[in-house]
């Protein structure tokens, strides 16, 4: 009995040790963007202090609230494109059968888990070629190379376990492959698409490398970079108080979603073994 | 890649003019996906890997003209009979680099495998509040990489960062820390953080893989008195293996290629200087387009000879997860 209770004492003492490191750190950081002036540099465990001024200086000075902009903007568009171009290719990698399917399932996945950094200098090339450097169209260029493999390979897996059946009635009425994919295998997809959609956006939203040599100047950056790259008047000052008022600002939207979705996101994430 | 077999009969009864219809609006179906490809990934990388024999600067990208090996291995005799080697493969930065790489990837999998697979055990065991940790551990998953590292950084910061206080408060050191500028300590620092931020990926895949073992193997080991431990490494480590195998490969490659967190984290410390800020700082911070693209298309090369050693002697299927 005491073996028994002893066993069951460690098992919560182990649950609650996951728990806090898990979120100690967000806690810390939320606690430390209400602090300001002298305050930031007390160390305190509980909430001491209520003041809202990192957050007004954040978004009324400087350019974090276009940062944001930019960044909603760019992952926005990357979701989209990236969802358009996957959902009928993976009604063909899913439901055909044809030469070379597996190789090029292969290659995408392949893609999928590049380093990024291979193809920085071919890829800056290519943006100064078009013209579009320092433009938001960098990066909605570049950051397909990541979202496009993995939601192709998400949506291949997710459409190729959906039964035959639904789609044998549509081919015997001389259904177009076109008007399968819209009138039977869209309706059946939306959760699919919205798990797919919301990894896409966190990915693209959290992107660094490429923000970071794609763009020039204050206004054309998107918030990882800004957050990375937040400096105090002097260059030894660094403004603590800001850059977690900033780091909550562009992390509580993503928990909150992460959240809400966490069952469809678990699956996403282990069907598509996709990083984080 | 086994897919659904039904499709073909149903393809081949339905006949062939049907089917050969539908590989045709197949391959439409793939081309747009397929030439956004070539064109983000494949292109790039075939002009980074030419960049990489080139002479390329950053500001005259145009004028590169080729030069052969020499970014990678140049060995000049000069009149007095000295031999000098020059380039990437004799350059004692790269080698530091990729060996703080190759340590940084092999402790942090090592650590979040382990790490991973108890607080998979953990989740998977039923008990009140296990919606509560699952939804705890996403948490630093869901938070951006930068983010993270800013937060840490705080928490690290020598003279108001809370661990030093939890530290000295527990007595375990005796004065405080500077824990991402000392070179004995940075990259513990970035293992810290990488462990928080990415242990969570690696226990909900192993999660799904200890998910899909029957429960009654359990059940008849319980009733044969076999004890718990052995049951772990007879029972659920082989059966978990294929996911855990395609786990640990998906990290792996993911940390090989780190860079953000250690570009912020631990900026300009020679200690965590990882491949991928080797090359983006000869590409674009010293003016040395071509030597960086040589360090790329290296790092690109471990990094495919990495992955196809361990598919092969792993035995990786990537089927096997699900």
């Amino acid at each position: 009995m005491l073996w028994h209770a002893t066993k069951r004492t460690g098992f919560y003492l182990l649950v609650i040790g996951i728990v806090f490191i898990s979120i100690f750190p967000f806690y810390y950081a939320i606690i430390t963007s209400f602090k300001s002036g002298t305050a930031l540099f007390e160390i305190n465990y509980w909430p001491t202090s209520f003041s809202l001024a990192n957050y007004t200086q954040v978004l009324t000075t400087g350019s974090f609230p276009r940062n944001l902009a930019n960044s909603l903007l760019i992952a926005s568009v990357v979701v989209a494109i990236s969802l358009l171009l996957a959902v009928t290719a993976s009604f063909a990698l899913s439901r055909v059968r044809f030469g070379g399917r597996s190789l090029l399932l292969f290659t995408i996945l392949a893609v999928s888990m590049f380093p990024q950094i291979a193809v920085l200098s071919g890829l800056f090339e290519l943006v100064r070629f078009f013209g579009i450097f320092n433009t938001p169209f960098a990066l909605i260029f570049s950051y397909m190379i990541f979202t496009l493999p993995f939601t192709v390979w998400i949506l291949t897996t997710f459409m190729r376990d959906l039964p035959i059946e639904i789609e044998e009635a549509a081919i015997v009425d001389g259904a177009s492959p076109w008007v399968i994919i819209t009138k039977v295998f869209l309706p059946l997809m939306w959760p699919a698409l919205v798990t797919t959609g919301l990894l896409a956006f966190i990915a693209a939203w959290n992107e660094f490398l490429f923000a970071l040599t794609f763009t020039s100047s204050n206004n054309t950056r998107t918030v990882p970079v800004a957050i990375a790259l937040l400096s105090g008047n002097t260059q030894y000052e660094i403004p603590w108080g800001n850059i977690m008022a900033a780091s909550v600002i562009v992390t509580v939207p993503l928990v909150v979603l992460v959240l809400i979705f966490q069952r469809k996101i678990i699956s996403g994430l282990t069907a598509g073994g996709v990083k984080g | 890649m086994a897919i659904a077999e039904t499709i073909d009969v149903a393809e081949k009864s339905a006949g062939s003019d049907l089917f050969r219809q539908r590989v045709r609006s197949a391959w439409l179906f793939l081309t747009p996906m397929l030439v956004v490809l070539a064109v983000v990934a494949g292109w790039p990388l075939l002009r980074s890997i030419y960049f990489s024999f080139t002479n390329a600067s950053l500001t005259n990208i145009e004028a590169a003209q080729w030069v052969g090996f020499d970014n990678y291995l140049s060995i000049t005799t000069l009149k007095s009979g000295r031999v000098i080697y020059d380039g990437l493969l004799v350059d004692p930065l790269w080698w530091k680099s990729v060996w703080n790489t190759v340590r940084f990837s092999v402790v942090s999998v090592i650590l979040e495998t382990i790490i991973g697979m108890m607080v998979a055990l953990v989740l998977n065991a039923e008990f009140r509040g296990r919606g509560i940790v699952r939804a705890a551990i996403l948490v630093p998953w869901a938070i951006p990489t930068i983010v993270s590292a800013k937060m840490w950084a705080w928490m690290l910061n020598d003279q108001f960062g809370i661990i030093n206080d939890i530290l000295l408060h527990l007595g375990l050191i005796s004065q405080k820390i500077a824990w991402t500028a000392n070179p004995d300590t940075a990259m513990l620092a970035v293992l810290m953080v990488d462990i928080w931020k990415t242990t969570p990926f690696m226990a909900l895949l192993i999660l799904a893989g200890l998910q899909m073992i029957p429960g009654d193997i359990y059940e008849a080991a319980k009733i044969d008195g076999v004890h718990p431990v052995k049951v772990f490494f007879k029972v659920t480590l082989p059966l978990v293996r294929p996911a855990l195998m395609v786990a640990i490969i998906f990290r792996m490659l993911d940390a090989l290629r780190i860079f953000d967190l250690i570009y912020v984290l631990t900026a300009n410390n020679a200690q965590t200087k990882t491949m991928s800020v080797f090359a983006r700082e000869n590409l674009f911070d010293f003016d040395k387009f071509a030597y960086g693209s040589a360090a790329s298309t290296m790092l690109f090369l471990i990094l495919t000879v990495i992955t196809v050693v361990y598919i092969i002697v792993g035995k990786v299927n990537f089927e096997g997860g699900r």
